[in-house]
């Protein structure tokens, strides 16, 4: 560690997110190390930490012979403001050293709002935002994650995507560069040659042409690279590497547990959920792999709580056969197995009662929307007799605390819409009242609403957004309609929720914006103490592009969108299908009722869709 | 109950006492050293360290106190287990089977060091002894009901000054570690209060060892 670093650090909050040297974090000697990638999460430590593709990607980088691999986290306002007058470029926690010494700076984004930390860490490196402006082998910047399924507001900035699944794609991207550097290629030669890696989309070789009207003419693929590029899936996830060994943080992140991954992809099908198609298709792992999995890891780090994570775990079908070995596992050594993303089923209920531990957590319920119809457009299959039966279970057994949430501004929403939530509320207080086992604690309803963003390779991926103004007016609404003291209602608020929309379906154009939002100070945007709506507002005025376009404009079915070179596995015609089923009020049964033929089977080789 | 002493080093500084609390309950588990557990609602694992120690600050003499849930393991055994599974910069010395009431611990002996980037200036040495040979000096301690002024010069038992290179000078001293406690950070503060033309560019503290009220050392 540096002298400077080592007077900085006791200047700044939670110094130890800086520090590395965490349980399980590697370390190489460098004369054994010919590529060296610095692996950025463009948020902070503890969000960063609790991701846990990361942690995959982590522990193969490193797996490879001579490769390291290191991680690098958006420091903190108060770090930040300490780097820049000290002079201190942003380092990776293994060996301290300057993240422009890098040969690959990878990036994985999850969230929209993460854009311009990509670009402040990048500044604070020293490392120049744009990719025409970095030349050679050096520093070359790649990204992958669910946000590289519309990388286009990014273009300018990162060399190239990794689409998908990172697994396997990872290791021969790192090898190319690997060849690339021991042989001196240019880095045009590189990224001609990772374009042909399957998945890998290059975003300097796909020119885009646009109208008069602002909508893309043309996607020109330019020097023979493929017109759209598929995402890549690991088929089988029973061999995949997964890592047992986990960096164990010294300090306490966001989510401080070992996690499980018991399956990929999702049946359910909710027509506004990005994750639900774009992860697509239905691949498990077997329950033996994960038992195995979950006590090498509870070993090897020493949590005392591990979770089950999946898009929907009630859909995994080995479910009783795994909580069945890990329940009585976990309770003899006082470790807590969590198991989220239950639905409202009866296997679930009683799942329920056996994890109960000493302690009771809140029930939580995302019905999204507040009547049969609407959840029936987005195809949400939760009853009001599924939430209210759970409820009524939860309430005789003493819970007394549910959260409940849903959006507002969906595609065809009325107001009956909106104060249908308000009646649901009132069920539930009603089931409250006549189930209670003990009314002495009272109860509390958290009620959240988030306002509507539509997502790229979703059947929404077309919809207006609703302006600003007409959500607040709804969220008002519903306010006026909560009259219980039990009801706590919290609402997102309008400004965020617009960028995110702007962002997720932006083209090309936006990656202006971005430069100029983050040279003046927006970092940290998904976070209340750094947001700052004007410093967007004022980059969009400057860039003359107008955020409508993107989000209350709607897109034409006819029109090229800007992720149409990306395919990942859903197809277009089915997105359609689906979309017009939404406004016909036709619910899709989930997969297993029935495949509805999305597609995205036919990325499997090997294996069938596990649906 | 059995105790250990280690010292916090290097990366290992930065560790917040919390987080250090969790580290090692983590540690015990990953060595299969189960500990036992309070009764209750919020069961919490038994360990529990004797002084605090502030973020940034190393120290060679930390105790730990700790119970195994029906295990009985050597404490060489113990030692070596944990020192496998705890992290870069935090490593246990010795375990030993009791240890004395912590209400004996009195004294610590610690060293604070003062960096002077352009070399230390003439005359701050015979300064800085003259400042804490006075019967009173006053330095503002935060507490939860604001700020307060204190005399720190009953808390110092011992006090010398060393010259360590020209750019470094080193405040060796014995103080009062608990009732009343004196922060060690608190005699650099008083030189910058004090003596502001000797003001260091950089300030840190390390512990060195503790002792009872006679000076023995403190297991």
């Amino acid at each position: 560690m540096t002298e400077l670093l080592q007077r900085v650090l006791p200047t700044v909050q939670k110094p130890a997110r800086y520090t590395g040297g965490e349980y399980n974090e590697i370390k190489k000697d460098l004369q054994d190390v010919r590529v060296r990638v610095a692996f950025c999460f463009p948020d902070t430590y503890e969000i960063g930490m609790s991701n846990v593709g990361m942690r995959i990607l982590y522990g193969i980088m490193n797996e490879m012979d001579g490769v390291w691999c290191e991680r690098v986290f958006a420091p903190w306002g108060d770090m930040e403001e300490a780097m820049r007058s000290n002079g201190l470029p942003l380092w990776a926690l293994e060996s301290n050293s300057p993240v422009k010494d890098f040969d690959m700076i990878a990036f994985t984004i999850g969230y929209e709002m993460s854009y311009t930390n990509i670009l402040n860490m990048l500044n604070l490196s020293g490392v120049p935002l744009r990719s025409k402006d970095r030349q050679g082998l050096k520093n070359i910047v790649f990204a992958g994650g669910v946000c590289a399924f519309n990388p286009e507001p990014l273009a300018d900035f990162i060399d190239f995507f990794s689409l998908g699944e990172g697994e396997e794609i990872t290791v021969e991207i790192v090898s190319l560069y690997d060849k690339a550097k021991a042989e001196g290629w240019s880095k045009e030669a590189f990224l001609l040659e990772v374009s042909k890696i399957p998945g890998v989309y290059v975003p300097s070789f796909y020119e885009h042409i646009y109208n008069e009207d602002g909508t893309i003419r043309q996607i020109k693929a330019i020097s023979g690279v493929p017109q759209v590029v598929t995402k890549r899936i690991v088929e089988d996830l029973d061999s995949a590497y997964y890592p047992t060994k986990m960096i164990v943080p010294s300090t306490e992140i966001v989510h401080d547990r070992a996690n499980l991954e018991v399956f990929r992809g999702c049946i359910r099908g909710c027509r506004f959920c990005q994750a639900g198609f774009s992860c697509r298709p239905v691949r498990k792992k077997s329950a033996d792999v994960l038992y195995r999995q979950a006590v090498e890891t509870l070993t090897d780090s020493g949590h005392n709580e591990i979770t089950l994570s999946s898009l929907s775990t009630s859909d995994y079908r080995e479910l009783k056969e795994l909580t069945d070995e890990m329940i009585p596992y976990c309770a003899q050594r006082r470790i807590n197995l969590s198991v989220p993303s239950l639905r409202a089923d009866n296997f679930s209920r009683e799942l329920m009662q056996k994890l109960q531990t000493t302690r009771k957590s809140g029930l939580t319920f995302a019905p999204e929307a507040g009547t049969q119809r609407l959840r029936d457009v987005i195809n949400k299959n939760l009853t009001e007799e599924e939430i209210l039966t759970t409820c009524a279970n939860a309430f005789s057994g003493g819970w007394n605390n549910v959260k409940l949430y849903f959006m507002l501004g969906l595609p065809t929403e009325t107001d009956e819409d909106v104060l249908g939530i308000a009646e649901l509320v009132y069920k539930v207080i009603q089931t409250w009242k006549e189930c209670a086992s003990n009314k002495k604690r009272g109860l509390r309803v958290h009620v959240a609403t988030a306002y509507f963003v539509p997502k790229p390779h979703t059947p929404f991926q077309w919809e207006k957004q609703i302006t600003p103004q007409e959500y607040l007016r709804r969220c008002h609404l519903l306010k006026d309609h909560f009259y219980s003291k039990s009801i706590e209602y919290n609402y997102h608020t309008s400004d965020i929720s617009r960028l995110e929309a702007v962002t997720a379906r932006g083209d090309r154009r936006l990656g202006a914006v971005l430069e100029v939002a983050a040279n003046s100070g927006a970092k940290l945007d998904g976070w209340d103490e750094y947001f700052n709506y004007k410093l967007w507002l004022d980059a969009f005025e400057k860039c003359g592009i107008d955020p409508d376009f993107y989000t209350i404009r709607g897109y034409g079915e006819d029109e090229i969108l800007p992720w149409d070179t990306i395919d990942v596995g859903v197809t277009k015609q089915f997105l359609l299908r689906e979309r017009k089923r939404a406004y016909e009020e036709k619910i899709t049964p989930d997969c297993r009722h029935g495949c509805s033929g999305c597609g995205a089977n036919q990325l499997l080789k090997e294996v069938a869709c596990d649906a | 109950m059995p105790r250990l002493l280690f010292e916090k080093t290097g990366r290992g500084v930065w560790i917040s006492h919390l987080d250090l609390m969790r580290l090692f309950q983590r540690a015990f588990k990953r060595a299969d050293l189960p500990l036992t557990h309070t009764q209750g609602f919020n069961p919490r694992a038994s360990v529990s360290i004797a002084l605090p120690l502030s973020v940034g600050v190393e120290s060679a003499c930390e105790l730990l106190d700790f119970e195994l849930d029906g295990q009985t393991v050597s404490c060489d055994e113990i030692c070596n287990r944990l020192n496998n599974a705890l992290v870069d910069g935090v490593k246990v010395l010795e375990v030993y089977e009791t240890g004395r009431k912590i209400r004996d611990l009195s004294l610590l002996h610690c060293v604070v060091t003062l960096e002077y980037d352009s070399g230390v200036p003439a005359g701050a040495q015979s300064a800085i002894e003259n400042l804490f040979s006075q019967e009173s000096v006053i330095v503002p301690k935060k507490t939860k009901n604001g700020i307060q002024d204190q005399n720190i010069i009953p808390m110092i038992r011992r006090l010398s000054v060393v010259s360590v290179d020209p750019n470094t000078i080193e405040l060796d001293a014995l103080v009062c570690c608990q009732n009343p406690t004196l922060n060690p950070a608190q005699l650099a503060l008083a030189v910058e209060m004090h003596l502001p033309d000797y003001k260091a560019d950089f300030s840190k503290s390390r512990r060195v060892e503790i002792y009872d009220q006679n000076e023995n050392v403190f297991r």
